[in-house]
């Protein structure tokens, strides 16, 4: 149980990076700081008691296994939030080179 | 190869048609409009015909199961009333803009990456609609909404990168919190398969998680849908992406990967409740009004557009939270016909800025003359969007104020009349600024848009003027099997369990 | 790989570069093979695959790097391996359904077995590869915009 309280504690330290912080970059940073705790406490959720890692081998038939769904899944989440943080850096570089500052209370010519 | 078999076809045709025109777009010339426009169209035909075939399925349900795997252990996809009806709507929306950006993006640079975004995104649309598992909502959610934040981007000046950052945040936020409520409801169920979650959920108790799942839900699919707490990206991304995709996020972007999702999750799944219902009202009610009141002080063309489209979402939450069979039926139209008249009317400031390159209502004037088709479009669209009759939105407002007054919910109807109102107010004061008036000296030389371009705006006011036919009861079906599917709730799990036992 | 002394990183480092960049990318491509043996599979050795020319561009500068896998090439060999990828699940439509396995699957935990598994992990490990190289290249090499 404290380990998913954990997973919500690195889950909040990541959201308050993304609120909190000026410069780009570090939103960036905070954004995959979440990404990371919701794909652990995904995968966390599989766990059974007294299970082995979910790999059939030819000369072990020890049957409890942990849940190998949530790895698949995580997967392919982790190669969404890969896309995501390239697409966004690469925003963020070519923000740079127009605006001259990463800072995004000087961002801030769309208003209204 | 039965005729479940084109169901699939709905994300190969975009995916292949995205890859192809990414691989030959650049030694080829042209290549990649006539692969985009075969593509637009083959989709567009196969949803009607998918919509007829649907009529004569046992159960008014198709379900095709991938790789002959039956579900709860496969992912499947399902065709029913309501996939049906949001195929049609966003695949002839697709073809429209497609055939639009055939000429309108002749002013940027590098066409073939944009079809390849543009069909990429189409392909994750279809995704999320036709899919039957709940992890495989979220992975075409999220090629639909990675698509879209490069497609917002595309100009590359620099308000478009600024708009595109806070839209990727924000979206990506969002996609977190619903990432993390599908992680709770498989650690419930131990299981994805949206039919099989319903049946597990109908027995077991029912404790703290779905309601926490449920307000989850709406906080991530309220930020796709631009619900107003969650609005604030809109208004600054749809005015910087280029006008074809301005049409195509506000009209079927929002709707598909917001309204559908957080429909088909909380009736089919998740199970409605009163006090849900009731939340999903006021939020409505809360758009409809403060965006309206914010649109009537913009001086931007695209973002007083926008956020009428926050207003206009508002309409579709309020309709379908009343929950009664009239009400779901007018939030349900109203929703194709936002698709279509909000589409025209940002086709028009396409064109509108294709010809004199601005979008500032204060420096246009008196474009009526030079632009016919493009004013008496644009008018068409207005009326449609203020509620004027005999225009489609006329008729979809007044079922959901009518179904408001039968529910007993006074305060809402008198604040759905007012938002109208005040919609009509805001597009009078475009027509006076853009299209009648005087003709600026700078712009004296304008012509009308090439041919391709009034093509798709002429075929979509024609459907804006013979839209309210819908109502008519050999026409009706349409409409009323997606109504059907939300209303049947969670013994919906059973229809398709049934549905995909058999070979 | 000449040793250019003006660009890339000091002497040290390129010589244990040119030892190590051929295995790295064999252990890449081992990763992706045995995909349905053992972990790993298309998405982790594509990346191993792509960090084996990020290692050589870190090494030796991007020239070197770019001869060897130009923008061009990187771009259309990912449009290929999305196509292959497309393409392996659509025959399985000669076998009556989407995605259906329809080679032949041998005895488990032989290296030819699990019938079209190997052939995916194949085309998305060179998707993988060569897409995570194409966005270090664009971000690296960008171009100053006017």
């Amino acid at each position: 149980m404290t380990l998913y309280f954990l997973c919500l504690i690195l889950f909040c330290v990541g959201l308050y990076g993304v609120l909190r912080k000026r410069n780009l970059v570090k939103i960036i940073i905070g954004l995959g700081i979440m990404e990371y705790a919701m794909n652990l406490f995904f995968v966390l959720l599989g766990y059974r008691f007294h299970g082995r890692a979910p790999i059939d081998a030819k000369d072990q038939n020890i049957l409890n296994m942990v849940d190998p769904l949530p790895q698949a899944l995580v997967l392919t989440s982790i190669v969404i939030g890969l896309g995501v943080t390239a697409l966004v850096i690469s925003i963020a570089l070519r923000i740079y080179e127009k605006y001259g500052t990463f800072d995004i209370t000087k961002i801030k010519r769309l208003k209204g | 190869m039965n005729s479940t078999t084109i169901i699939p076809l709905f994300v190969i045709i975009p995916l292949a048609a995205a890859f192809l025109i990414s691989l030959v777009g650049r030694f080829i010339r042209r290549s990649s409009e006539i692969i985009i426009f075969i593509a637009s169209f083959t989709l567009l035909g196969f949803s009607i015909y998918a919509r007829f075939l649907l009529n004569s399925a046992a159960g008014k349900i198709m379900v095709y199961k991938i790789g002959g795997w039956v579900p709860p252990f496969g992912i499947c996809m399902v065709m029913d009333g309501l996939s049906s009806f949001m195929l049609v709507t966003v695949n002839l929306i697709a073809f429209f803009v497609a055939v639009y950006s055939l000429a309108y993006m002749e002013q940027y640079t590098d066409k073939p990456k944009f079809f390849t975004l543009f069909s990429l995104m189409v392909c994750g649309m279809n995704g999320v609609i036709i899919t039957g598992d709940l992890f495989n909502l979220f992975v075409f959610l999220e090629i639909a909404s990675i698509a879209s934040y490069a497609l917002v981007a595309f100009g590359t000046e620099a308000e478009e990168l600024e708009a595109s950052f806070k839209y990727a945040i924000m979206g990506s936020v969002a996609s977190a919190f619903i990432f993390i409520g599908i992680a709770f409801l498989y650690s419930f169920t131990s299981t994805l398969n949206m039919a099989d979650m319903a049946r597990v959920l109908n027995y077991k108790e029912n404790i703290w998680i779905i309601p926490f799942v449920g307000v989850l839900f709406l906080m991530g699919f309220g930020l796709k849908s631009a619900l107003v707490p969650f609005h604030a990206w809109l208004p600054d991304a749809h005015p910087s992406a280029p006008a074809s995709i301005s049409a195509m996020l506000s009209g079927v972007l929002i709707k598909t990967l917001g309204v559908y999702s957080l429909v088909r999750i909380l009736f089919n799944i998740i199970g409605s409740n009163h006090g849900y219902l009731t939340i999903l009202m006021f939020l409505g009610v809360t758009s409809m009004l403060v965006a309206v009141v914010l649109a009537l002080s913009q001086w931007d063309l695209k973002r007083l557009l926008a956020y009428h489209s926050i207003s206009q979402i508002g309409y579709v939450v309020l309709g379908i939270g009343l929950g009664t069979p009239l009400g779901v039926f007018g939030g349900l139209f109203h929703l194709f016909n936002h698709s279509v008249f909000k589409s025209l009317l940002f086709l028009n400031s396409g064109a509108i800025d294709y010809a004199s390159g601005t979008r500032d209502l204060k420096e246009t004037g008196g474009l009526g003359k030079l632009m016919p088709v493009t004013a008496k479009t644009n008018l068409i669209a207005s009326m449609s969007i203020a509620g004027i009759p005999p225009f489609n939105g006329f008729f979809s407002k007044a079922i959901i104020i009518i179904a408001c007054l039968q529910k007993g919910n006074f305060g809402y109807a008198v604040c759905a009349v007012i938002g109208s109102i005040l919609t009509l107010a805001s597009f009078m004061k475009v027509q006076k600024f853009v299209f009648l008036g005087e003709i600026k000296d700078k712009l004296k030389n304008i012509k009308e848009v090439p041919f391709v371009m009034l093509f798709s705006m002429v075929c979509l006011a024609l459907i804006c003027i013979f839209g309210g036919l819908m109502l008519l009861p050999s026409f009706r079906f349409f409409l009323d099997d997606a109504v059907a599917v939300i209303l049947k709730g969670t013994s919906y799990a059973g229809v398709v369990l049934e549905a995909a036992s058999r070979p | 790989m000449i040793d250019n002394p003006k660009t890339g990183m000091t002497l040290i480092v390129k010589t244990i570069t040119r030892l190590t960049v051929g295995l790295i990318l064999l252990f890449g491509i081992y990763i992706i093979l045995h995909g349905h043996v053992s972990p790993g599979g298309g998405f982790a050795g594509g990346v191993i695959v792509a960090l084996s020319f990020v290692h050589l561009m870190l090494a030796f500068g991007k020239d070197t790097a770019v001869a060897k896998v130009s923008k061009n090439m990187a771009s259309n060999l990912e449009s290929i391996g999305a196509m292959m990828f497309l393409l392996v699940a659509l025959l399985g439509f000669l076998g009556g359904s989407f995605f259906l396995n329809i080679l032949a699957k041998g005895s488990p935990f032989n290296l030819f077995s699990a019938g079209t598994i190997p052939l995916s992990n194949i085309s998305i490990g060179i998707k993988v590869g060569v897409g995570l190289f194409a966005i270090f290249l664009a971000l690296v090499v960008l171009e100053k915009s006017k």
